[in-house]
């Protein structure tokens, strides 16, 4: 249940791109490397600061205000702070905390940020790392595992908040062919669940099959947009035909 | 030999009590732990403002603390000790005197804090902003994401994170001040150097003394080297491959 709509800086990396996402909502962004999707992404949560545009998350807008540097800065940090708190973000390079186990990463913010008592953080937690497979490695270190373990260890991270929606940044960019599978698996299981998400993806088989709706983007424009079926299938831009007959091949 | 033929054995020379000068020796020691943990206390903490200091601000803020950290890294400790020892009890008494506050006395080793701390803050800034700047990007992102204040993020992810990177230079730190609180002799307080210094002086027998002092030393550096090896290899438990460790 939001609306998102925005354009970007000096540089122009997005030149007003929008979006809405209902519950229960899968939105893949596809496109070219360079063509502006994951900066679009990181706007929807703040990691990058847009220039222009409206950031509404579950019915609340971020209240922002043009600084010097014509960039849009949080009115308060606090209100970032909480919507931030309802969006969960998966990285493509995964980011777990390198000094914390799993499970420590895994309960972090649900102690520090929710305030959630410690042993409720840990049930919690426990769950859902049985759920992505990885409960017998929840006292290991991070830099121990594998690639897709480490990504599904994040996707956990991340639904251990709760959150509204959910934001893929590229998941499976960083990882080797063979690991790619597992950790589509678990978003897979998301999507099915009927959770909201926002996807950044090379994956186009997978973005085919799991979205409910797809954004084709080039330079900085939505250049294609509509059900699974109308982009894969019969793209009406002469790009997103190009970019799509590429993958077909 | 006649460096070992006076009259006083070993052992007596040693010992605790009128007779010898173990107990002179063992305050002085003492004396020279206690001014390097809170000269490297201070230091420590002027050196992560002076971190957070630099890596956040751009402007006035950022050039005083440039200001900060050549002046201090350039001067002479022995001179700074002297100049805040004596200038800076002229200077506060001047101003005591002007609010109507009787005279006061620096203390030698309030002197001796002050200044390593600050010279030690000088250092330390450089090491925990160097040690800061390797914490990847991504494991703040992945903070910021989550909704972590600016605070927690810094006390829950960046500060630990940095510590492994900034373990080995602060250690060398913690070195340099256990040898750099000798300097404090100079203003008359009695620590390990000066205490071995009135010691030979005495009794004539500097050899022994100063080699005692020298182990004694010795004994403070590879003790603090096996607990900073301890610690670090403790931080790095969450990392990969071969890490060596001392």
């Amino acid at each position: 249940m939001k609306d998102l709509h925005k354009s970007f800086g000096p540089l122009e990396v997005l030149k007003g791109v929008g979006l809405t996402a209902q519950n229960g909502d899968v939105v893949s962004l596809i496109g070219a490397s360079g063509s502006g999707k994951s900066t679009f992404l990181r706007c929807i949560n703040f990691l990058e600061r847009p220039s222009q545009g409206r950031i509404i998350v579950a019915g609340e807008e971020l209240l922002l205000q043009p600084r010097a540097d014509g960039n849009l800065h949080p009115v308060d940090e606090r209100q970032l702070e909480r919507i931030r708190a309802r969006l969960g973000m998966v990285f493509q390079s995964f980011n777990l905390w390198q000094h914390m186990t799993i499970l420590q990463n895994v309960i972090e913010a649900p102690v520090h940020v929710l305030k959630l008592p410690k042993a409720e953080a840990i049930a919690r937690a426990e769950a859902l790392l049985q759920k992505v497979g990885l409960y017998d490695k929840k006292d290991q270190y991070p830099a121990f595992l594998s690639g897709g373990q480490q990504q599904r260890a994040a996707i956990a991270r991340a639904l251990c908040m709760e959150p509204k929606v959910m934001l893929f940044d590229e998941p499976t960019s960083a990882l080797d062919p063979e690991l790619v599978g597992e950790v589509l698996k678990v978003i897979r299981d998301l999507a099915q669940e009927g959770r909201t998400m926002i996807l950044v993806t090379h994956e186009m088989k997978f973005a085919r099959d799991v979205s409910s709706h797809v954004i084709f983007l080039h330079q900085g424009r939505i250049e294609e947009e509509g059900t699974p079926a109308q982009v894969f299938a019969s793209p009406k831009s002469l790009r997103c035909k190009q970019f799509v007959a590429r993958l077909h091949s | 030999m006649h460096l070992f033929a006076a009259a006083v054995p070993l052992w007596t020379l040693l010992s605790w009590g009128d007779q010898g000068y173990g107990d002179e020796l063992f305050w002085g020691a003492c004396h020279t732990l206690e001014i390097s943990i809170f000269g490297y206390a201070l230091g420590l903490g002027l050196g992560l403002l002076g971190a957070v200091g630099k890596l956040s601000s751009a402007g006035l803020l950022a050039k005083g603390l440039n200001g900060y950290t050549t002046l201090f890294r350039a001067l002479p400790e022995a001179i700074l000790i002297m100049l805040l020892y004596y200038a800076g009890t002229d200077a506060l008494n001047g101003l005591f005197a002007l609010v109507g506050i009787g005279a006061l006395q620096v203390s030698g080793m309030v002197a001796a804090i002050v200044v390593l701390g600050a010279v030690q803050g000088a250092y330390s800034t450089e090491v925990l902003r160097a040690a800061i700047m390797a914490v990847p990007k991504g494991q703040i992102e992945a903070a910021e994401a989550l909704g972590m204040t600016r605070f927690l993020r810094f006390r829950r992810i960046t500060l630990p994170a940095m510590l492994p990177n900034a373990l080995p230079g602060l250690a060398n730190l913690w070195l340099n001040i256990t040898k750099d609180s000798a300097l404090v002799s100079l203003v008359g307080f009695t620590e390990l150097a000066l205490a071995t210094q009135q010691a030979a002086g005495v009794s004539k027998r500097y050899f022994v003394l100063y080699v005692t002092a020298q182990a004694i030393y010795l004994a403070i550096s590879q003790t603090s080297i096996a607990g900073f090896g301890w610690a670090e290899r403790r931080l790095r438990r969450g990392q990969r491959g071969p890490v060596a460790v001392p």
